[in-house]
């Protein structure tokens, strides 16, 4: 169906070398197959991705040598728009993809490029609107659409001309859990009832690997099976990881079958307790962390804290009664949930004498806010203290960026407090909060304005009252040979991720709240970044991160706290709430569940 | 309460009220407003289109725009007033509010006034001048909020579509640009940057403008993916006439305006002007040919749109009208100054506006 030969594409001016992005690459996608495109950031899956479509190099210009062919079709010949019926692309950034602005009609947009008749289109917009569970949404204007809704819409506007392949980049990286399962599920409905050939790249591997048929690596330009091709990766899902680990082979792609096979694995670590990677655990948090020294003893799942209720079931050891009231429920009680073999006697010791609270850094009692008819947040509790790292998670439009606004100000209450560091956010000049407590937006682009990294730096540290050449320090160490002179759009994703984030920390913020960190990162960027926010915990800052990326959580988060429609629905230390919600728990937490172990590292430090 | 089948039935996409009838009833609004400088009955138009806007809009993001347009309403009857306050205004009057320094001005500047006396009269003129010119805006923005500007350029001819599209992508990418002021304007709080003022707008303008022309770029890519630009192919006589009509058209339709608008040709200019315009749509038409695109859905011109196109048409013909038998209270005098006064027919046949309030489809969220 497509077919690559030797083709290779060279952007004029992309560096002095004019070194191709993709070099001499030979391939034949067959029809009907599922193919995942794999690789670090910056080795040309989207240029890949682009050749076939025709936007390589039509649209983007630059040199293609080779040949390129669709169902026959040759690239060079036919521009993209001559390829519309045959191929659909959906690019990184769903919301640049639309044309129109109702759902309706960016469904039908594409067959009325293509001449359909009126009943056709009529038909295909009903079907596609079923098949991806659009119909609510039909009448609803695209700029309204949550973040998963808008990958589905635009993933059905391009399937209802029916095209033979569908090209897809990063299409789950901003998703939420659930909503990605619902745009895999789609794609493998295509590919077993219409036969679509189905050309995607991702970041989050461990989402999507287990659908594919074959898997490309780039650079190299290998083609094969996804257990032969993810024995060799650089990059590669926990699973896959934990299969590497244990040596077993084939290797196994998806949870069901590493469970299969883990039987011995787990009989090997029976009786082993995961512990702690390093910098997983705060230094400055005396007293909520007495119950989880580096041997936080056995665990099972408990300390759910249910909402709005003051009052929190837990079950610690076999023992424990289902159920401990625990009073007064403004602030959060420290050290709950984690007992050391014995949380029973924690929570009647703290009973009798509660502990000296830590000074909270943040504290959030009975937050709302609304905004026009809509609240986003409704009675939000929320407290936290230096040196602890919190995962907010939830499904897209959720309200976890609205909660990271409020507390840097950016939204004002409509009830409830905020207190950061004593202060409220949003009556507290800039100047001063950003001392307090930093931000690093979905976007880091939003906080760049320079034209260069240097004038950025020269920038952040004017604005934070910081010694010159504070940021720059930062900038060096976060991300290290990036020039002065190099304009901020021009960097990869995670290059200006680290620079967004040094300008953040360049006030020095006790607390740091970052939204969607790893959206576009590809794993080393990411294992860079989880080393960083680590040292940063350790030297006591605190963390708050909304993601929806549920291994980033298992390494880094002490504290995960869930947020469904506007309210918090659990509140309790990582493992126990990622291990009792299939939505969000690691691979490696379903794989060996019950036992408690969250991360691949966790298990092979303990091997 | 009325029998079920005279209530309005809620909005969907196959009740939708063609876009077109939205405009005609807010352009025949502004006509009537036009018409009269009757700040009482300005101020009646404001209110009908106001209430039809509260009453009919959508949560869709160009209804939000109506806010918008008032403000500018606001804006310029300010402006008119300040201009006539510093530049003076050859309104004659006798009711010296105040006298501001004059700025003396060289010879050739003569007839250029800079300061100098206020008068009352003066300052009412520029406040129902002022007056008219925001009503015109503000029915133009209820147009705005009422009808999706996208749909409307789907009724365009054919040919006409791929300028149709880019006037969409335009009109969609002004909310995306006021929306990337919004954000990054909140996110320089993060750099402990004041969010308000004029040097904040100045320094996310470079940003602004980048981001969209990368969005721009990306959309274009997207709909080149997607077909945009499809041509079928024509005969190549078919092609020429295309041209051969389109151009011969425009000439007469020029032609006949300048015979029209000229003294000594209005005998030729009639008739010229109306060959022009048949050839022009000769020629549009052929050219549509060579567009394969088809139509989703289209807006059905039905009965609620004619009621609706039909109300704005009656409002501008009946204060036309009224002009004619009762000028003076359409345009209250300002020397010497005068109480404006409401005029009963004139003001009962503006409320005529109101009628897509009631027979237009309620949008769902206020059902």
């Amino acid at each position: 169906m497509i077919r690559f030969e030797n083709v290779s594409v060279t952007y004029e001016g992309a560096d002095e070398q004019h070194q191709p992005t993709l070099r001499e690459v030979d391939l034949t996608v067959p029809e009907g197959e599922l193919v995942l495109l794999v690789g670090p950031s910056g080795v040309g899956k989207s240029t890949l991705l682009g050749a076939v479509s025709g936007l390589v190099p039509h649209f983007t210009g630059g040199t293609l040598t080779g040949r390129v062919t669709v169902d026959g079709r040759d690239t060079r010949t036919h521009p993209p728009r001559e390829l519309a019926d045959l191929v659909g692309t959906v690019g990184q950034d769903p919301s640049a993809h639309f044309v129109t602005d109702t759902v309706e009609d960016e469904l039908a947009y594409g067959m009325e490029s293509l001449g359909l008749a009126p009943g056709v289109m009529r038909r295909r917009v009903e079907e596609t609107l079923d098949l991806l569970g659009l119909a609510e949404l039909r009448d609803r204007p695209i700029a309204t659409l949550s973040g998963g809704q808008r990958q589905r819409v635009a993933i059905g506007s391009v399937l209802t001309p029916h095209p033979k392949v569908l090209v897809l980049d990063e299409p789950t990286s901003a998703l939420d859990p659930s909503a990605a399962e619902d745009v895999l599920a789609v794609l493998q409905r295509l590919v077993h009832d219409l036969g679509t050939t189905v050309l995607l790249a991702e970041h989050r591997l461990e989402r999507v690997v287990q659908y594919a048929d074959q898997v490309l690596l780039l650079p190299d330009g290998v083609m094969g099976s996804p257990a032969e091709i993810m024995a060799m990766s650089p990059v590669h899902p926990p699973v896959v990881g934990l299969g590497r680990l244990a040596g077993w082979t084939p290797l196994p792609l998806s949870v069901r079958d590493a469970r299969r096979r883990a039987g011995e694995l787990k009989a090997r670590l029976e009786g082993l307790l995961p512990g702690a990677p390093a910098g997983l655990l705060p230094h400055a948090a005396p007293s909520r962390h007495r119950g989880s020294a580096p041997d936080p003893g056995p665990r099972t799942p408990d300390g759910l804290r249910p909402r709005p209720a003051g009052r929190f079931s837990a079950q610690a050891e076999d023992s424990a009664p289902p159920a401990i009231e625990v009073p007064g429920s403004g602030g959060r009680a420290p050290g709950f949930g984690k007992g050391r073999g014995g949380g029973l006697g924690l929570f009647k010791r703290r009973r009798v004498e509660p502990a000296p609270a830590p000074t909270p850094l943040a504290l959030v009692d009975a937050l709302g806010v609304r905004r026009g008819r809509v609240e986003a947040l409704r009675r939000i509790d929320l407290t936290v203290t230096p040196g602890e790292t919190i995962a907010l998670m939830g499904r897209n439009g959720a309200g976890k960026s609205t909660l990271l606004s409020t507390l840097v100000g950016m939204i004002a209450p409509t009830s409830g407090t905020v207190r950061v560091a004593g202060r409220t956010p949003h009556t507290t000049p800039p100047r001063e909060l950003i001392r307090q407590v930093g931000l690093v937006p979905q976007e880091p682009r939003d906080l760049l304005y320079a034209d260069t990294v240097a004038a950025e730096c020269a920038a952040a540290d004017a604005d934070a009252g910081a010694e010159p050449g504070t940021c720059r320090a930062l900038v060096s160490e976060l991300l290290p040979g990036v020039a002065d002179g190099i304009h901020p759009r021009d960097l990869s994703e995670g290059q200006r991720l680290a620079l967004a984030l040094a300008v953040v920390l360049t006030g020095r913020p006790p607390l740091l709240l970052l939204d969607e960190p790893t959206r576009g990162l590809d794993y080393a960027a990411k294992a860079r970044l989880v080393a960083h926010l680590r040292a940063l915990a350790a030297d006591g800052h605190a963390i708050v991160l909304a993601t929806h990326d549920v291994e980033l959580a298992a390494e880094l988060a002490h504290r995960v706290v869930i947020i469904a429609d506007g309210e918090v629905v659990a509140d309790g230390p990582t493992a126990e709430v990622v291990v009792s919600s299939p939505a969000f728990s690691p691979q490696v937490a379903k794989i060996l569940a019950p036992q408690p172990w969250l991360t691949v590292e966790q298990v092979e430090e303990a091997l | 309460m009325p029998p079920a089948v005279l209530r309005a039935p809620e909005a969907s996409r196959a009740n939708a009220l063609h876009a077109g009838a939205w405009w005609l009833w807010a352009l025949g609004l502004a006509v009537a407003a036009s018409r009269t400088t009757n700040p009482l009955l300005l101020g009646l138009l404001v209110g009908v289109a106001g209430y039809v806007v509260a009453a009919r809009r959508t949560d869709a993001p160009w209804a939000r725009s109506y806010g918008a347009f008032v403000k500018l309403g606001l804006f310029v009857v300010f402006l008119r007033v300040v201009f006539s306050l510093l530049l003076g205004s050859p309104i004659p009057g006798t009711h010296e509010l105040f006298t501001l320094p004059e700025v003396p001005l060289p010879d050739w500047a003569q007839g250029v006034r800079i300061g100098g006396r206020v008068t009352a009269e003066q300052l009412v003129f520029a406040v129902y001048d002022g007056l008219k010119l925001a009503t015109l805006l503000i029915c133009v923005g209820a147009a705005n909020a009422l009808a999706n500007p996208a749909r409307l350029l789907k009724s365009l001819p054919g040919a006409l579509y791929e300028a149709g599209v880019a006037v969409v992508v335009a009109m969609t990418f002004a909310p995306n640009m006021v929306a990337d002021v919004v954000r990054l304007r909140t996110a320089r709080r993060l750099r402990g940057r004041p969010t308000g003022g004029v040097r904040a707008v100045l320094q996310i303008g470079l940003p602004v403008l980048e981001g969209a022309l990368e969005r721009s770029i990306a959309v274009a890519a997207s709909m080149d993916a997607r077909g945009y630009g499809r041509t079928a192919q024509v005969p190549a006589a078919v092609r020429r006439t295309t041209n051969l009509l389109t151009l011969g058209g425009l000439l007469g339709i020029c032609a006949g305006s300048y015979g029209l608008l000229a003294a000594e040709g209005a005998g030729y200019g009639l008739p010229l002007l109306g060959a022009g315009l048949l050839a022009a749509m000769a020629g549009l038409r052929l050219g549509g040919r060579r567009t394969v695109r088809t139509r989703y859905r289209p807006d059905r011109w039905g009965i609620r749109s004619w009621l609706v196109a039909g109300s704005g048409v009656t409002v501008a013909v009946l204060m036309i009208w009224a002009n004619a038998y009762a000028p003076e209270a359409l345009h209250p005098g300002v020397v010497p100054l005068e109480m404006p006064e409401l005029p009963l027919w004139p003001a009962l046949s503006i409320l005529v506006g109101l009628v897509p309030a009631f027979v237009a489809p309620v949008p769902k969220e206020n059902a």
